[in-house]
């Protein structure tokens, strides 16, 4: 039994969208893994519920004309980590969403949901955020498009307006050509775990291999919202595939991330895995590119 | 075949994989009412009052009671046998609800509700208002003097203090030459975390209050609840149907006192209260978190000259087994290895933190992590073979623990440590091992073990059973003692079997218990079931079988004492020739016109032994040093638990225990504001409990003794898998990384200071 007072039922998207606009306060039911788990708790006694589950034009993966990667928000975990389009170009993706919970979270909790949480430890934010997403946001008076790296106000508080709903996440071909991943969820346990922190890599090498022609990297758990590094990115751009370039992401990275002691894990120990973990995802994303360092 | 030691396969695994098996939850009445608990949210203090009026106004609710309402009655909760010597009885120092305030979470008040939603809505619409006192958390500050008591009859907040000594603990250490070897160690407070929640209902039926419930003790806690409402043994009925885990959690009253209670405030009808898995956690039991200061003086020939620990016990709010754990576990640290004199000293101490209370081992994996980490200190510092250290110290065969009687029956703990050693090949790759560098580095460790297998003669130690033959030969076998997924009730049909004569399918176990109905025993805790419980099964078995055959030698004209049974016939002692089936004497028994007999027996089990079991964990880890994390490459316990009755489920116990052994040892913690005492991590999510692909392939194995005190040469395994892991991986640690660590768990956020403060980063 759930605690909830009213469940009302989308057909449509205009009907979602419609039904967002006269109840505000109503909160947007997806897969439900994190309400219900909230409903259990108390914490939302008495909510309402805006049901978008049954819509299935806010699901799929496509690919646009332009290249983009166009990612619908009520794609499952599992939806994303097996669809062909992210296989072939953005796997570290899937492989980011694959550890989240277990099984059967990956098949009910949404990657929209996980967005739209707006909680630092989400898995599939850094990702993302590290290949530069854009959010679609649609509300009765049109779309709004909104760079994902404007998207987190603080934790739990996003840039999504009270009629609005999430209605796609794009990945342009400029972020994701000749570009390899890789993602390191740092937990505590290996599956049904919240990371302890999260760190998502992503290189684009020169045509010979020798150098770095594009990097990324952000984190989750390392500040109130997940955050990119410009420091680590900035000094790792154009440079040689060395011991330096990881000491330079490590340091880097030290200079963005703001982590918080709390009971889970405290401020030293997070901030020691921060340069480790950019360290071994910057390794393992060279790796996957064809390049090697002191290669 | 014989079918002791046979690979039988569970008596109830065709119930329990399809779903036929009815658990508490499956059993409760449609019409049951609905009851949930209000729990404080302070962690210390007092409730001044209620203001009930929003929550009157709930539609659907039926009752609410206050710790203003109850009887005024304090009562005792641990799974003991009742002791009629009041000095020996267990600490009677809670209520049904309680106005005095000892931990965040404590029990004040209660709703009835024809749903939950009610229930919980009425819950939150309770406004209360406590006089507030600052929590205390550790035992150290618990004992300082200047506190308010938690309990008024302990003003200095000490449950209990003990201590003994064997020999002149000053004198010995006083021998010229020795080496003294001193350690601080500490364990956390871990939860049993068993699959079905904490759960009863209850209902009066023909005068009676009925409870069913997810328990391993059904007449304890029918003892327990007649004290507790402060009626009649007979007034009280308990059923315990199939059950998902206990691990000792279960071996204590959770929600059954209330909940009879409840079942009076509604004229009888069936109230159901089922804790969610956060009141789990934090409102039933927990595992004491223990501090040890040990002390040893070592001569030169590496053998003990003198030992010494002082223990101290956070029992949390309540006292419900008290200092029965710590008292155990420095026991333990005496018999592991009685040589030289030896001192020991305990404190149970309360503070506002969740009760306390049994859980697997009972204090043993406390003791076993502190004795075993300082024994490899030990031999760190002075340089002994760990394996001959243990070897020339440990408790050997017709050894007689001078404090308790319990003797020594038998032993293969050398033979387990040589097994173990050749699996893994312990010696050579520990010194490969040692003084290695670079970021990843591989270790080895051990841990041995010894564990009572009951519970004389500390406390009573009786079982019964009962056989019923029916007319196609087969008989039904009821026994109080309870399976609890342990595997009891497949074991107790292979010992039936095995005895009377027959093969196992003739043997109807009945698995619930209902004191009503159900013999005497006190249930599942200790590992004493197939050793206490089994002699009764034993015992009746031979009352029947010698009916069988009495009546078999009316039928045949033959003298009784000549026959015997064999694969359902009798058959002429130490004759293969089939005289008879079981089935037709059961026939000719039943409806004989001229001698009818309803054959039955019935015999209970006055167990005034106990004996050792022992055993061994090997492991080797790789640690990977900047990522402060663990790997187990592979690990082996080894055990002696005297005879194996079924070899298949005892590898079974061997894996879940090692499991919980991991979980202890490298994951596993629940942790507390220290502000309030507010648990924050009582949930399946932040509490660190092991999931299968954490988990490495485990492997078990057994040196098989005699005992001669078990019925069938058998001796405890229900717990003792447990008690050796984490010292194993401890060790390990030790041999990879030289970093001796002083306390469990090994998580990362740990390692990563240790490495730190060894100077491991620079």
């Amino acid at each position: 039994m759930y605690d909830f007072n009213t469940l009302y039922e989308a057909k449509t998207v205009k009907e979602a969208l419609i039904l967002r606009n006269e109840h505000p306060e109503a909160l947007i039911l997806a897969g439900g893994s994190d309400i219900l788990i909230k409903l259990h708790e108390g914490k939302l006694s008495g909510c309402d519920l805006i049901n978008i589950f049954g819509l299935d034009q806010l699901r799929g993966i496509t690919m646009e004309p332009d290249g983009s990667i166009i990612i619908r928000p009520l794609c499952s975990f599992t939806d994303v980590a097996t669809h062909p389009l992210i296989l072939e170009h953005i796997p570290v993706l899937g492989e980011a969403v694959n550890q989240i919970g277990g099984p059967q979270i990956r098949n009910i909790g949404t990657i929209g949901g996980n967005i739209c949480n707006g909680v630092t430890s989400a898995d599939s934010a850094s990702t993302l955020k590290a290949y530069d997403a854009s959010l679609e946001l649609t509300s009765v008076d049109g779309i709004r498009i909104l760079p994902y790296a404007e998207f987190n106000f603080g934790p739990g508080k996003v840039d999504l307006k009270q009629n609005e709903i999430l209605t796609g996440i794009r990945i342009s071909k400029e972020s994701w050509e000749h570009t390899y991943g890789h993602y390191i969820k740092y937990a505590m346990r290996k599956a049904m775990d919240i990371a302890t922190l999260g760190c998502s890599v992503n290189v684009r090498l020169s045509d010979d291999k020798n150098t770095i022609d594009r990097f990324r990297i952000a984190f989750g758990v390392a500040a109130p919202t997940p955050i990119r590094s410009v420091t680590a990115e900035a000094s790792a751009n154009g440079h040689a595939l060395d011991d330096e370039l990881l000491h330079m992401v490590g340091e880097g990275s030290l200079v963005d991330v703001m982590p918080r002691s709390s009971w889970r894990a405290s401020k030293e120990f997070r901030l020691h895995l921060v340069k480790e973990l950019a360290r071994r995802a910057t390794i393992a994303a060279i790796e996957k590119a064809g390049g090697k360092i002191n290669g | 075949m014989d079918i002791i030691g046979a690979p039988l396969k569970r008596v109830d695994a065709k119930e329990k994989t399809t779903g036929q098996a009815k658990y508490t939850g499956d059993l409760v009445p449609r019409n049951a009412l609905v009851a949930k608990v209000l729990h404080s949210t302070i962690g210390n203090g007092i409730v001044k009052s209620f203001d009930l009026t929003e929550a009157w106004k709930v539609p659907d609710i039926v009752d609410i009671v206050t710790c203003f309402d109850v009887p005024d009655i304090q009562f005792p909760t641990a799974g003991h046998p009742w002791s009629t010597d009041k000095k020996h009885q267990d600490i009677a120092d809670r209520k049904l609800l309680n106005t005095r305030v000892r931990f965040y979470g404590d029990d004040i008040a209660a709703v009835i509700a024809e749903n939950e939603l009610a229930a919980r809505e009425a819950l939150r619409k309770i406004k209360v208002t406590y006089e507030e006192f600052e929590p205390v958390i550790t035992v150290e500050d618990a004992m300082k003097p200047t506190r308010i008591p938690i309990h008024e009859e302990r003003p200095d907040n000490v449950v209990v203090h003990s201590s003994y000594e064997i020999g002149s603990y000053e004198e010995a250490r006083r021998e010229p030459g020795l080496i003294k070897i001193e350690g601080d160690y500490e364990t956390p407070i871990v939860q049993h975390c068993h699959i079905e929640k904490a759960l009863s209902f209850a209902y009066i039926e023909s005068g009676k209050i009925v409870v069913v419930s997810a328990t391993q003790i059904p007449h304890i806690i029918r003892r327990i609840c007649s004290q507790a409402l402060g009626v009649g043994f007979g007034d009280i009925r308990i059923i315990k149907p199939y059950l998902g885990g206990g691990f000792g959690n279960r071996q204590d009253a959770l929600t059954e006192p209330l909940n009879a209670f409840l079942a009076t405030r509604v004229a009888g009808r069936p109230v159901k209260l089922e804790y969610t898995r956060e009141e789990t956690f934090n409102c039933t039991r927990v595992r004491h978190a223990m501090k040890f200061h040990i002390e040893s003086y070592v001569r030169t020939d590496g053998s003990f000259a003198a030992r010494s620990i002082i223990a101290y016990s956070n029992q949390g709010a309540y006292a419900s087994h008290a200092h029965a754990l710590v008292a155990n576990a420095i026991n333990g640290f005496r018999m592991m290895y009685p040589v030289g004199a030896i001192k020991g000293e305990a404190y149970t101490v309360y503070t506002n933190l969740p009760t306390a209370g049994a859980m697997r081992a009972y204090g043993i994996p406390q003791i076993g992590f502190a004795l075993e980490a300082h024994v490899d200190d030990i031999v760190a510092k002075t340089g002994f073979d760990p394996i001959e250290f243990r070897k020339t110290n440990m408790m050997k065969l017709g050894y007689v623990d001078s404090l308790t009687t319990i003797t020594c029956h038998s032993t293969g703990l050398a033979e387990c440590i040589d097994k173990g050693e050749r699996y893994l090949n312990y010696t050579e790759k520990r010194n490969t091992y040692k003084n290695q560098s670079g970021p990843i580095r591989k270790g080895v460790g051990m841990a041995i073990f010894c564990y009572k297998t009951g519970v004389y003669p500390i406390s009573l130690e009786t079982a019964a059973c009962r056989m019923v033959l029916n007319q196609d030969g087969s008989f039904q076998l009821q026994v109080g003692a309870t399976e609890i997924g342990q595997g009891a009730d497949t074991v107790f049909v292979q010992m039936a079997a095995h005895t009377v004569g027959v093969t196992v399918d003739k043997v109807h176990l009945i698995s619930k218990q209902d004191t009503d109905v159900t013999p005497y025993d006190s249930g599942a805790y200790a590992s004493r079931q197939t050793y206490v419980s089994g002699m009764a099964v034993k015992k009746t078995a031979e009352s029947l079988k010698a009916k069988i055959l009495d009546f078999a030698g009316f039928m045949l004209h033959k003298d009784p004492w000549d026959l015997d049974i064999k694969e359902n016939f009798i058959v002429h002692k130490h004759k293969e020739e089939h005289l008879l089936s079981v089935a037709e004497v059961a026939i000719e028994s039943c409806y004989s016109l001229t001698n009818s007999q309803h054959i039955a027996a019935e015999e209970s089990h006055h167990c005034s032994d106990n004996t050792y079991a022992f055993g061994v964990c090997f492991a080797e880890i790789e640690v990977d040093i900047p990522m402060c994390q663990i790997k187990v490459l592979d690990i082996i316990n080894v055990h002696d638990s005297g005879k194996i009755i079924n070899r298949q489920t005892a590898e079974g116990q061997v894996h879940g225990g090692m499991s919980m052994g991991l979980g202890y040892g490298l994951s596993e913690i629940l942790k507390f504001d220290p502000k309030t005492g507010k648990m924050l991590n009582g949930n399946l999510l932040d509490y660190k409990l092991m999931t299968p692909i954490d988990t490495p392939d485990l492997h078990a194995d057994f040196v098989e003794t005699n005992d001669p005190t078990g019925p069938y040469g058998n001796k405890a395994l229900g717990e003792p898998p447990v008690i050796p892991v984490a010292p194993a991986l401890r060790n390990a640690l030790f041999n990879a990384t030289g970093v001796a660590m002083d306390s469990i768990p090994l998580n990362p956020e740990k390692l990563f200071f240790a490495f730190e403060h060894a100077g491991l980063y620079k």
